[in-house]
């Protein structure tokens, strides 16, 4: 064998992240699924006694209005799961138009765009949606809109800078010879080739996506009562935290691992799918 | 060079032009009447019809946007609704010790994200790599407010290692007051040899600037990691190891400086993010930064204090955005030539 | 000074070089040629121990060390000191933000010689380099310069073995002549024992006193240059020359 550079000290070992946070998110969309069949409680109704501590019929104990915290932590994946499908959807669609025009028109229309875009990442994501949730009243749409806002000109930019590179392979100009209608070539062979970067973007965006929706709602701009959601969860707890110490951990744990599933998944995807590196 | 600076230069300035003219619209989507809000519920309609006169309210928006602009410009960032003082006034108290906080962070986060990219490089696809990733991913993915609670009751409350909240021992006022001369208190108590106020603040400034720094930590290790290996794998570090220079002086010596090229841009992003993150932070630990400002100035509904922070923070941004692209010239003497 | 026996060299069970038997002694140039893929340039860096994810098995004798053997310290020793590598893209083949003196100086002291100003400079005038030249990045010389001063870096040290992969492939005719004038003073004045990979036969035959010609990993025909390159016996040899304009 050669003793080769690389070649020495301790074994490599296959990265099984990607499946472990693929196998976390199957677990999350399940559990917020069949969250009204596995939650043990239900939050609403039936109040039980308050703050009582993780135990086998608890086990992470109850709130301090009487809620089974592992009923909320599950139908809270709900609320989390939502705002990031709704946001990323928003963002990905309206960045994904705006790129296309702009990568694929080229031009004046481009400059517009990618001027406008660069104004909004000008903006750190988390302090422009601090800005609009303050105005507008607190819930779980105004997260939504909130986030989505700050979220579009990534995916704009992306979408530009594939579009623009697809526009200039020999199909597209071909289709172009032939008169076809440039929202035509766009829509059959600009858009199809460019969802690949923009799908493992999203995947790559999701956790951010629920720390920030969390963040919003810690600071009682978002979901509000009676919204099972975790941020406000750990909001609601960190006044009994230095006694119930469960209201505030187990709902942040739910944060942490769920945004760890979705940044490892999507880092996997990256590696795997689109070799280049869209760093954020 | 020169030319780069300028175009640079103008770029920035067109941001920020933009930016002013978005803060201005989100200004404006405020439900209800700005004059009312100024003013106070009670207000008689003489009152309100003074306010609005003061502040242009009856004009059409493009010149509210112009007369915006122009006290911008003159330095007048509006008046706070909560504290009655002025914006900037508020945020020339405030930033500073927002700055020290996140400062503090950042050191923190190179001092530890590189050295740990660093390993992670070297043993890439081992065991300490795996360990690095794994942790610098959590450290990414934590949400700061409950890491922060979270530290604030194992190492304040319980054991009792640092102080629980504030920037220093507010008694120290009396024994040993501060002279200010930048508003960060940990460079004037260093100015001025003010050793108590000093201490206690260092105290006061680890846990917090811990939790700020667990994300620019992950990123800059993640960053480091990324880019090494790829310097690793290109011809010069072949001809390296043609030299007889081993694997960790390759890294060390010759893939590093260019990798900082990339890590560095990374700072300037995750700096402002720091900054925003650090007002979950600061909320936690009562800080008295930008964060407490703009909290309070939320729970207030303090239109335009949230307004001057935001303004801030974005010109801060691009400033650390401009920074950062001129300094990738000193680094890496390609990006110089170009 | 090199001695190869049944070298092989594969990646996951595909063998990508196979080398029956390779020597160059002393004052000797021996050359490898063949296409791009022909497994040629892995022979050469197999040498240096430097292929991190190939199985490489047989023997390998380079200034009397056993590469495949040998400890990673040995190696290092080896690397760089005594046996130097030349590779083909000069430029990307010195770090980018590495001033060329602050290699030469870091390889110098790697290797325990004194690395003095004087002595920098004199390894760069036998490669016909201006000393200040060291003063400059990577990026600010000519690809024939790099390449050059791959050499001095060779020279410095005080190699006895030349590695050199594609040395003139990258680099138009005038800077080609400079090169090979180089290579072949290394030989005639320094007794140095060079191993060239080229597929680049008018290099070849002014420079070269035996050949291997090698497709697709495998040595298909060995012998003295003039006798290769004048009667080759093999089809595949006949096409490359063929190929010469």
């Amino acid at each position: 064998m050669t003793e080769a550079p690389l070649r020495r000290g301790l074994p490599r070992i296959p990265d099984r992240f990607a499946a472990l946070g693929a196998a976390i998110v199957v677990l999350l969309v399940l559990a917020a699924i069949l969250a009204p069949w596995l939650a043990p409680y239900d939050v609403d109704p039936r109040p039980l006694e308050s703050l009582l501590p993780p135990s086998g019929a608890h086990w992470f104990g109850t709130d301090n209005a009487g809620r089974d915290v592992l009923s909320q932590i599950l139908y809270g994946a709900r609320t989390s799961l939502f705002i990031a499908v709704a946001v990323l959807a928003v963002s990905a669609t309206a960045g994904v138009t705006l790129g296309m025009i702009a990568g694929y028109a080229g031009g004046w229309a481009r400059d517009v765009i990618m001027r406008i875009t660069d104004v909004f990442l000008a903006f750190p994501a988390l302090l422009l949606s601090l800005a609009l949730a303050v105005v507008l009243p607190p819930s779980v749409n105004t997260v939504v809109l909130a986030i989505a806002v700050t979220w579009w000109p990534w995916y704009a930019r992306l979408a530009a800078s594939t579009a623009a590179s697809i526009a200039t392979r020999g199909y597209v100009d071909a289709a172009r010879c032939l008169g076809v209608p440039a929202p035509l070539i766009v829509l059959r062979h600009v858009l199809p080739n460019s969802l690949t970067p923009v799908l493992v973007q999203m995947s790559l965006d999701a956790g951010g996506v629920i720390l920030t929706s969390a963040a919003l709602s810690y600071l009682g701009l978002g979901a509000q009562e009676p919204t099972a959601e975790w941020g406000l969860m750990v909001q609601q707890g960190q006044t009994y935290f230095t006694t119930s110490w469960w209201m505030v951990t187990f709902p942040g744990l739910a944060i942490l691992v769920t945004a760890f599933a979705f940044n490892v998944l999507g880092e996997g995807l990256r590696n795997a799918l689109d070799p280049r590196r869209v760093v954020k | 060079m020169a030319r780069h600076l300028a175009r640079r230069l103008g770029q920035a300035l067109l941001v920020v032009a933009g930016v002013v003219v978005l803060t201005f619209t989100v200004m404006r989507l405020v439900p209800g009447d700005p004059a009312v809000a100024f003013a106070g519920p009670k207000a008689t309609p003489e009152q309100l019809a003074e306010v609005r006169e003061r502040f242009g309210l009856d004009d059409p928006l493009p010149a509210q946007l112009v007369a915006y602009v122009r006290d911008l410009l003159t330095g007048d960032w509006g008046t706070s609704l909560r504290t009655r003082q002025p914006v900037l006034d508020d945020l020339y108290l405030a930033f500073p010790a927002s700055l020290e906080l996140v400062g503090a962070a950042l050191v923190l986060a190179i001092v530890v994200g590189v050295p740990v990219g660093v390993l992670a490089a070297r043993h890439n696809r081992r065991l300490p790599d795996l360990g690095v990733r794994f942790t610098s991913m959590l450290a990414v993915s934590v949400p700061v407010f409950w890491l922060a609670l979270t530290l604030q009751l194992i190492f304040a409350s319980e054991l009792g290692w640092f102080p629980i909240a504030g920037e220093y021992d507010s008694s120290l006022d009396t024994t040993s007051p501060l002279t200010l001369w930048t508003n960060i208190t940990v460079v004037d108590a260093l100015i001025t040899g003010n050793w108590p106020i000093l201490t206690s603040t260092l105290q006061h400034l680890v846990l917090p600037a811990l939790v700020v720094a667990a994300y620019p930590t992950g990123v800059i290790a993640q960053m480091t990691r990324a880019a090494l290996i790829e310097e690793a794998g290109q011809d010069h570090a072949r001809m390296e190891r043609a030299l007889g220079f081993g694997e960790t002086a390759v890294l060390t010596r010759f893939a590093l400086r260019p990798s900082l090229v990339p890590v560095l841009s990374i700072v300037a992003l995750v700096f402002a993010y720091s900054i925003v993150n650090g007002f979950l932070v600061e909320a936690v630990f009562n800080w008295p930064g930008l964060g407490r400002y703009a909290a309070e100035s939320i729970k207030a509904r303090d239109t335009p204090a949230i307004a001057g922070v935001t303004l801030l923070v974005a010109l801060v941004y691009t400033l650390a955005n401009l920074v950062v692209d001129l300094l990738q010239g000193v680094v890496d003497p390609r990006v110089r030539a170009r | 000074m090199i001695e190869v026996r049944e070298l092989r060299v594969s990646y996951g069970g595909r063998v990508v070089a196979d080398v029956p038997e390779l020597d160059v002694g002393a004052g000797e140039c021996v050359a490898i040629v063949g296409e791009s893929g022909s497994g040629k340039s892995t022979t050469l860096l197999a040498l240096l121990g430097l292929l991190p994810d190939a199985e490489v098995s047989g023997r390998v004798t380079v200034c009397g060390v056993d590469v495949l053997t040998a400890p990673p310290r040995r190696l290092r020793e080896l690397r760089g000191a005594r046996a130097a590598l030349v590779i083909q893209s000069p430029q990307a083949a010195l770090a980018p933000s590495t001033r060329l003196g602050v290699l030469m100086r870091r390889a110098l002291r790697l290797h325990g010689r004194e690395a003095t100003d004087a002595a920098m400079a004199e390894a760069m005038r036998a490669v016909l380099l201006d000393p200040e030249l060291l003063r400059r990045y990577p990026h600010e010389i000519s690809g024939g310069q790099a390449q050059r001063f791959a050499i001095a870096l060779a020279i410095a040290l005080g190699a006895e073995v030349v590695l050199a992969d594609e040395p003139t492939s990258a680099l138009d005719v005038t800077v080609q002549a400079e090169v090979v004038a180089v290579l072949r003073g290394l030989l005639t004045e320094r007794g140095l024992a060079l191993l060239l990979v080229s597929h680049d036969l008018a290099l070849v035959s002014t420079i070269a006193d035996r050949v291997l010609v090698m497709k697709d990993g495998a040595v298909v025909e060995s012998g003295p240059a003039a006798t290769v390159l004048a009667t080759p016996a093999h089809p595949y040899t006949r096409e490359l020359l063929e190929a010469l304009p």
